[in-house]
């Protein structure tokens, strides 16, 4: 925590929970959104948005044998929401369904607080999300994308609704 | 008025000391004193308030209307005091023109279920604006579901008052209905609701005028107003949740049919009919939220205490000071008209989220409101899916619009500087 001296004594210390939450990695993917925008040929589309806050993010994946050859996304909201979904992508290619939907299953349980997920390499950048566990509100935000995923890849299984 | 009160109805609230009326207030967020911005989602209520329900529940319930013991008795003049207290605040002809609702929500609902069908056919109109809330537009789609009525809206100006001219446009012998915010819950703008009920009048139709954001701020006079309808929330104007009024003039309410059927509501019950009770009883099916109508008797005598005008000139000063205050934060945009609005403050800081806003803030215990506040198709009108809403009420301060000014530059260092708002 650094306290520096504000124009008006504006007091500027950031707690823990908020610099955790508000990594630079997150700002950047929020700002530079990775793999943003529309997908030639994209064999699953879903759009989902959570009608409380009005955040949308639309999922494009191109599936060839089984296997994520391309995934984009567009959409619109906050921070959380689209800084994950740009990294969900670019985590997404060149993994097969299946071990798509375990990225889903380790996700969530890193948003819930799990410590071995903190560790778990194979989330990747994914990881610098873990601040948003201690902001349940929150959470909703960051699986935004995940649930499009879920959506797409299970109804693909004829396991349609498991959210 | 008498030169005391004149004299009364133009001194500065003490603010300090109104503060001292809400306990809620009292306590820590987050390791910070709270500042609650978001009295346009719901108000804080005074001791007033809590000790009447409390006293209520205490000393004097029972069942209403029915009962020819002491207690019953007690719960009925309370229940039937505190309708008398809200016609006498807004200015109603008679008591019998107040009737108990859950609030706003379902006093829109109960006109549009109770009037509509009977009033409006296929092909007639029911003339909306685009500033509506979600609660004074879907009752209105039911009701042109069920009738084959078809819904018109009064364009918003990009100043973000309604267009006038637009609305006299659209004003025709097929309308049935006006219905009109008094004030804005996303851009704070007053409606003018008089103005627009003399040209519904002129052109043969009632004016349904939603109050959630015009009762708990601005002084009332429903015959003033010459509305034909007026809904208001109680837990927006210091009273509890979950109680609120339907006024409507009484020829009117007179020959609308029942809402729900029950107890209550009826004069006589038979196998195969029933005949109804006289207004405002043949609305208020069942028991009714008897200790809800005296809390906001009691929120509605203390707020008559205060004065209705003192509370609108503090709003006033205090609205004109954040708007200031806000001007000097670079990359903040206000929606809404600069004169003539009510104390609820819309806005976007730069490429910082409303939702982030409001988590970061709320690390700082200042409580706003971030999201499309119920308001989606004005949202869209605007080009946005969301803004940061900061609302006041009596007891705010400066100090609180300075913590909520500070807050706002705590965050762009959060975020490393504040960008242009990103596009889609």
């Amino acid at each position: 925590m650094s306290d520096t001296e504000g124009g008006r004594g504006v007091d500027r210390s950031i707690p823990d929970s908020l610099s955790s939450l508000y990594q630079e990695v997150i700002l950047d993917h929020y700002r530079r959104p990775r793999n943003k925008g529309d997908l030639e040929g994209a064999t699953h589309t879903v759009t989902m948005n959570n009608p409380l806050c009005g955040d949308v993010i639309e999922l494009q994946l191109r599936v060839k044998d089984d296997r994520i050859a391309e995934a984009r996304f567009k959409g619109r909201g906050c921070s959380i929401s689209q800084a994950a979904a740009s990294m969900m992508t670019g985590s997404l290619e060149g993994r097969t369904t299946s071990e798509a939907l375990a990225l889903t299953v380790k996700f969530k349980e890193l948003m819930h607080g799990e410590p071995e997920r903190m560790e778990d390499a194979d989330l990747g950048d994914l990881r610098t999300l873990a601040g948003v566990a201690k902001f349940p509100v929150r959470i909703k935000c960051a699986l935004l994308g995940f649930n499009c995923l879920e959506e797409m890849l299970e109804e693909e299984d004829g396991n349609p609704g498991g959210r | 008025m008498s030169t005391i009160d004149v004299a009364r109805s133009s001194t500065p609230l003490d603010v300090e000391r109104i503060r001292r009326d809400f306990p809620i207030l009292d306590q820590e967020v987050h390791g910070r004193p709270l500042v609650y911005l978001d009295s346009a989602a719901s108000s804080q209520k005074p001791d007033a308030v809590i000790e009447a329900v409390d006293r209520y529940y205490r000393h004097d319930h029972a069942n209403v209307h029915r009962g020819v013991h002491a207690l019953s008795t007690r719960a009925t003049d309370a229940y039937e005091e505190a309708r008398q207290l809200v016609a006498g605040h807004i200015g109603a002809a008679s008591a019998s023109e107040v009737v108990f609702v859950r609030g706003t929500t379902e006093a829109i609902n109960l006109v549009a279920s109770s009037w509509g069908p009977a009033a409006v056919e296929e092909g007639d109109e029911i003339l909306l604006t685009r500033m509506e809330h979600h609660s004074n537009l879907v009752p209105w789609q039911l009701l042109a579901e069920r009738t084959g009525a078809r819904l018109r809206f009064v364009d918003v100006t990009p100043e973000g008052e309604l267009a006038l001219d637009d609305y006299e446009r659209l004003l025709g012998p097929r309308t049935r209905l006006v219905g009109v915010t008094h004030v804005s819950n996303t851009l704070g703008v007053v409606n003018p609701v008089a103005r627009i009920t003399e040209l519904a009048h002129d052109a043969g139709a009632l004016c349904l005028v939603d109050g959630a954001q015009g009762a708990p701020h601005l002084p009332l006079d429903v015959g003033e107003l010459g509305c034909d309808f007026y809904a208001l929330s109680g837990h927006k104007m210091c009273g509890p949740t979950g109680i609120g009024v339907l006024w409507g003039r009484a020829e009117i309410l007179a020959g609308m049919p029942p809402y729900q059927g029950g107890g209550e509501m009826i004069a006589s019950v038979e196998l195969e009919r029933s005949t109804w009770a006289e207004v405002p009883h043949k609305f208020e099916a069942g028991t009714p939220h008897i200790s809800g109508a005296v809390g906001l008797g009691a929120a509605i005598r203390y707020l008559d205490g205060i004065g209705m005008e003192r509370i609108r000139a503090h709003e006033r000063e205090l609205t004109a000071y954040a708007l200031g205050r806000l001007d000097e934060v670079e990359r903040v945009h206000v929606y809404g008209p600069r004169e003539g609005r009510a104390g609820v403050i819309s806005f976007q800081y730069g490429d910082i989220h409303a939702h982030d806003l409001a988590t970061i803030l709320d690390r700082r215990g200042i409580a706003i409101r971030a999201g499309h506040h119920c308001n989606q198709p004005l949202m869209e009108h605007l080009g946005v899916s969301a803004t940061a809403r900061a609302s006041f009420y009596l007891y705010n301060t400066r100090e609180e619009v300075d913590a909520l000014v500070d807050g706002l530059l705590f965050a762009s260092d959060l975020f490393g500087g504040v960008g242009e708002p990103p596009r889609d």
